[in-house]
């Protein structure tokens, strides 16, 4: 790309004849547009709708509490909601769990590999996500993959419907689909522990075991917790994974979201919901927050 | 780099075997996909009925089809293009314009992470609704631009923190303005991230589909085309082939944009003292997961 500094060097006079004022308001509207209207507008015109009646106009009608009261008061809306927590706690348990070693391994066993395999955890996230819950649905279904390898390995003789249309399935799906989320902010913490630490500890004579437990762990939390948020919340208000493979059973709270704005047709209600899910993730991110600062703030 | 080679000795054997292991659970069902597009069935069972081109050839003349992706082409390239700008802007300000505004909306930039994609997409629902254009190709512009500004936001901000901040001080200091500084300097500096920027924006928005469900008027992107032939078994094999196409491009654009990113930073990190080297020194929490 050249080199940049001989084009500074030629620079010549004219650079003071635009004042700063104008390169900040400049370099300030695009974010300030997208952040403030798209993103804090909007979502405060979901807290507002869920303060409206529905009267099928868009902004609906009057003020009241009773769509919350109904999410509140519903004993379904909490059988959702807890569901909804349920699986994407155990998603994101599962997750998380799985990818700590592969972070460990990169952080401090992967040598001159250490490039390619980041390159190769990294490389799905960027792969369509409907296709790779698309791909566990060919897996799990009745005439599917797992089912027909099964039986022609000989391990069983009649497929079985036990796979899909499961929460099971929800969880798996969701673990494969976000896996590739939770093994970098993991391995990032891991990385900049300095080394000295662990040396320390060696040197002072805990055993490898000890030394992870007590130095290692603990420094790398603040990424394992970063890593559970960015887990956890994509999928407690996934609807499209329970759709997929999920089945009736499994249905979630961003799947009654979603039909408050489709066949349900009830906006406020849909957007009284959507507030609720807000809440929940707003507390565990809170939690997580209180959890960082006991770990103390290295990074 | 010695202490790395003394553990490798002790236990990273049975580590190494576990990644594999990992790496395999990562990729199978992925591949899949390829798999049994070329199969001779309908159904994606074994044992596999032998090889076939068959699903690649329905994909051709499919006008519903092509219409999807010339949607999702432009869609892709109006929102990567908007979600860079403001992924450059907004970090650029963030880390030199020193104004607490700044600061404000780099954090509101990248929030959308602590926002499941069906609240980003019924929001914007309402939003483009009460602006009047309602669902719409434009709408899912502006749903992809929220979508894809985290990730542009921590790359450009990892990135413009690698450059050494003598140079852009050098600059002003020999007089240029801030505007020149910035054009002159410091975008030619990080023109791989930005490239990198681009092209993870892209595919963000070529592969979304939870928010471009709610934004989605007349004119279907490519994961609502995908999305609307997976009911009928039949259209499965076309599934899995599209699905095989999509792949193989979304790889090969994320494996360019990966090495750019790599390219950049580690042009970048070469004259730098190691305390300035590390980007995202002071973000922890959410994004962490770009920065490497």
């Amino acid at each position: 790309m050249g080199n940049p500094m001989s084009t500074i060097v030629a620079t010549q006079p004219l650079p003071e004849s635009r004042s700063s004022t104008g390169f900040r308001l400049a370099m300030l509207l695009p974010g300030g547009l997208v952040t403030f209207f798209l993103i804090l507008f909007a979502l405060g015109l979901v807290v507002f709708l869920a303060l409206r009646g529905n009267d099928g106009s868009l902004l609906g009608v009057g003020f009241t509490f009773a769509n919350f009261i109904t999410v509140a008061s519903d004993p379904l809306y909490w059988a959702v909601t807890l569901r909804s927590l349920a699986i994407a706690g155990l998603v994101t348990l599962a997750t998380v769990v799985t990818a700590y070693p592969v972070a460990y391994y990169l952080a401090f066993h992967a040598g001159r590999r250490r490039g390619l395999l980041l390159f190769l955890v990294t490389l799905p996230f960027w792969t369509s996500y409907l296709l790779r819950v698309f791909a566990w649905k060919i897996v799990l279904a009745y005439n599917g993959v797992l089912n027909s390898a099964l039986i022609e390995s000989g391990i069983w003789s009649e497929p079985t419907l036990a796979f899909l249309n499961t929460p099971a399935a929800v969880v798996v799906t969701l673990a494969h689909a976000y896996a590739p989320f939770a093994i970098l902010p993991i391995y990032v913490a891991l990385d900049t522990i300095p080394k000295s630490l662990v040396e320390a500890a060696s040197d002072l004579g805990a055993r490898p075991f000890t030394s992870f437990r007590r130095v290692v762990l603990p420094n790398s939390m603040p990424g394992v917790l970063a890593a559970a948020l960015v887990v956890f919340v994509p999928t407690v208000g996934d609807y499209v994974t329970p759709a997929l493979v999920g089945g009736p059973a499994s249905t979630m709270i961003g799947s009654l979201i979603q039909a408050q704005f489709g066949k349900a047709n009830d906006w406020p209600f849909g957007a009284a919901l959507a507030v609720a899910v807000m809440l929940v993730i707003l507390a565990v991110v809170l939690v997580v927050r209180f959890a960082d600062r006991r770990f103390g703030s290295r990074t | 780099m010695n202490t790395a080679r003394i553990d490798a000795k002790q236990g990273g054997g049975w580590l190494g075997a576990y990644v594999l292991a990992y790496l395999v659970f990562l990729y199978l069902p992925i591949l899949l996909i390829p798999l049994f597009s070329f199969n001779n069935s309908i159904q994606a069972a074994f044992p596999l009925q032998g090889f076939t081109f068959e699903w690649y050839a329905t994909l051709s003349g499919n006008s519903a089809l092509s219409g999807a992706l010339a949607n999702s082409l432009v869609i892709g390239a109006i929102a990567a293009t908007g979600a860079t700008l403001c992924g450059i802007t907004v970090s650029y300000m963030d880390l030199f314009g020193r104004s607490p505004l700044a600061t404000v909306i780099s954090a509101i930039a990248r929030l959308p992470i602590l926002i499941p994609g069906v609240i980003v997409g019924i929001s914007l629902l309402i939003l483009v609704n009460l602006i009047g254009f309602g669902p719409s190709r434009t709408a899912i512009v502006l749903g992809h631009i929220l979508v894809a500004l985290p990730t542009t936001v921590v790359i450009m901000k990892g990135r413009f923190a690698a450059i050494p901040r003598t140079i852009r001080e050098a600059a002003l200091d020999l007089g240029a303005s801030d505007w020149t500084t910035f054009r002159r300097v410091m975008l030619p500096l990080s023109l791989p991230a930005i490239v990198s920027a681009f092209m993870l924006a892209f595919l963000t928005s070529f592969d979304e589909f939870i928010v471009a469900f709610f934004l989605a008027g007349t004119e279907p992107t490519l994961p609502l085309y995908i999305w609307s032939q997976l009911r009928f078994p039949k259209s499965l094999p076309t599934v899995m082939a599209l699905g095989t196409a999509i792949l193989a491009v979304s790889l090969v654009i994320a494996a360019i944009a990966e090495i750019l990113r790599h390219r950049g930073l580690a042009a970048a990190q070469r004259p730098v003292p190691a305390n300035l080297s590390k980007p995202e020194e002071t973000e922890r929490g959410e994004l962490q997961w770009h920065s490497t």
